[in-house]
């Protein structure tokens, strides 16, 4: 008799559980009414921007659930393409603007600037690098730390999985894409600084932001890997992230303005700066 | 509603029950096969299968990329086979010397130490590994490379150390289940062999051990298996750069490769990498329908 009701309790119960998650998927949210009501923002473009795109669509429709954003990843150019012929009003792109672009109209508006540090073993004696030196290092022409006045040490050249937004910045800027000869791959900026801090002869690179006392970025040409460098340019490891429009932001629709009035705001730079980039002055 | 109808609708309901939970299971089952074939299929047939399985450039992201994954197999397959020959031979005298060899007492404590070792995560094995293994391995490689011009110097991260740390992780299932086998064999056939006149050695090598043998090569195939599909644990000590499984060569294997990169994958990229999941996939599953025959051929 017990064992009976208590099949029946454990069914009931059971069926109340998945109504109940059933129902809980739909609840929505209460929009606040406003002029935006409905509307739709459409951004197309840069691959490496989607981890900027994400963060800032995800806390945007939070404060205005009332707009529908959609981001397409699909390249810088086919980004600016598709807003020449107007499919979509914003088109990301991971480089600046061309003049050809400029010249049908694309405005460049910079949201932020990617940074990336070369980094060294604390330990290394070398502090500084051009940048042919850096290729040479990094396509395996260099091998020992000699060459370039260091001690006779072998070079552990350290980067990142292929798809990884930095990897893809480092190579761009660079111009040695798929010509690397990485020593090991890894598979976050954790694991590049944890490998180059316990490496003696390693070299690897990491965001900007992600740089701290146990290892050190080497400087550039002679120039220092700070904020302040890469926003006056001087800097070169470093590319501007933008949002082009189809002329000024002042003459767009309300929602392109709202959108970039959020980037500016505090909300939005913080947003900039959680995902790892350079706030553009 | 009498009693005995109570009892009976009671029955049925339990019946149902426990039918739809073995339903999941199989769909469970089906439903992965499926939608790995699926998802694994698509890759095979644009980049062609030779140019997958035999190809040895990894260059996904280039402008003509190239999905080459030989290297990558081959790294699965030696390094996990050089993990079994480390693990197998150490495994099984763990397990004699716990059954034949030891007084009770120490077994007693031992045993319960290895089944500890199954439990540990396989990030600590990674973190140990990270933290011991490759600096050893740094040094083992400046000096022997130290005047080479060949060697791409790794900085310690090798096939060497994730086949020791795969080789100390698969190290517990063969020790338990030799244990297991080694125990039920009858003691008759011992006292017969040590009647006869053999030593306690011989009697473990010549008669024990044969007798035992199915149950071994479970637990050597249940070894295989878990290194195979061991992925944490390779990520961190491997080194992740795709090369041929050369003993000081920075190595991926087919979990890892995964792992690393289907965060940011896209497109045919990703494809691919399910493609590399479904050869995985298509590899234990040969690994488990070998277990299933020795365990047929045991119970026989």
């Amino acid at each position: 008799m017990k064992k009976n009701s208590i099949v029946k309790t454990t069914v009931v119960i059971l069926t109340v559980m998945i109504v109940a998650l059933t129902f809980m998927g739909c609840n929505k949210k209460n929009s606040a009414d406003t002029s935006l009501k409905g509307t739709k923002l459409a951004l197309a473009g840069s691959t490496s921007m989607e981890k900027l795109c994400e963060a800032m669509s995800e806390s945007f429709m939070e404060k205005y659930p009332e707009v529908e954003v959609t981001v397409e990843y699909t390249g810088s150019s086919s980004g600016i393409e598709a807003l020449i012929k107007k499919s979509v009003d914003i088109g990301n792109a991971s480089r600046n603007l061309k003049q050809g672009e400029k010249d049908k109209g694309v405005v460049e508006n910079i949201v932020a600037i990617d940074g990336i540090a070369v980094i060294l073993n604390n330990g290394n004696s070398v502090s500084s690098l051009s940048k042919e030196e850096l290729i040479d290092i990094y396509t395996g022409r260099i091998t020992n730390w000699k060459v370039l006045g260091g001690n006779d040490e072998a070079i552990v050249v350290i980067g990142r999985e292929a798809g990884s937004g930095t990897r893809g910045a480092f190579e761009e800027i660079l111009k040695v894409d798929n010509k690397c000869a990485y020593a090991q791959e890894l598979d976050s900026t954790g694991a590049v600084k944890a490998k180059v801090a316990s490496i003696s002869g390693s070299i690897g690179y990491i965001s900007l932001d992600a740089v701290d006392s146990s290892i050190k970025s080497a400087s550039l040409e002679g120039v220092a890997a700070t904020e302040e460098n890469i926003v006056n340019g001087s800097y070169t490891l470093s590319r501007p992230f933008v949002m082009a429009t189809l002329g000024d932001v002042s003459s767009q629709s309300d929602v392109i303005k709202t959108w970039f009035e959020y980037i500016r705001s505090e909300e939005g730079k913080k947003i900039v700066s959680s995902v790892g980039l350079v706030l553009p002055q | 509603m009498n009693s005995r109808a109570k009892i009976r609708l009671g029955e049925n309901v339990a019946h149902h029950i426990f039918t739809t939970s073995a339903l999941m299971q199989i769909f469970a089952v089906f439903s992965i096969t499926l939608y790995m074939v699926a998802k694994g299929a698509p890759a095979f047939i644009k980049v062609g299968v030779p140019e997958l399985l035999f190809g040895t450039q990894w260059q996904p992201t280039a402008e003509s990329p190239s999905y080459g994954i030989l290297f990558i197999i081959l790294s699965s397959i030696v390094g996990t086979g050089a993990s079994v020959l480390l693990g197998v031979p150490v495994g099984l005298l763990t397990a004699v010397f716990l059954t034949e060899v030891s007084d009770k007492r120490l077994s007693r404590l031992v045993k319960p130490a290895i089944e500890l070792l199954a439990a540990i995560p396989s990030v600590i094995y990674g973190l140990l590994g990270l933290m011991l293994l490759n600096p050893v391995m740094y040094r083992l490689e400046k000096l022997i490379f130290s005047n080479s011009t060949g060697h791409q110097f790794t900085g310690g991260s090798n096939l060497i150390s994730a086949v020791i740390v795969l080789a100390i992780m698969i190290l517990p299932t063969v020790v338990n289940v030799s244990v297991s086998s080694l125990e039920a064999v009858s003691p008759n056939l011992r006292a017969s062999s040590l009647a006869l006149g053999a030593s306690k050695i011989q009697t473990v090598f010549k008669v024990t051990i044969p007798a035992a043998k199915s149950g071994i090569l479970t637990g050597v195939v249940l070894g295989i298996g878990r290194a195979l599909g061991e992925a944490m644990a390779i990520n961190m000590v491997a080194g992740g750069s795709v090369n041929f499984p050369l003993p000081f060569n920075s190595v991926r294997f087919l979990t890892t490769q995964l792992v690393s990169e289907m965060g940011y994958a896209e497109g045919l990229h990703r494809q691919v990498l399910f493609s590399v999941g479904l050869v995985l996939y298509i590899f234990i599953m040969l690994v488990n329908l070998t277990l299933l025959r020795l365990r047929r051929k045991e119970t026989e």
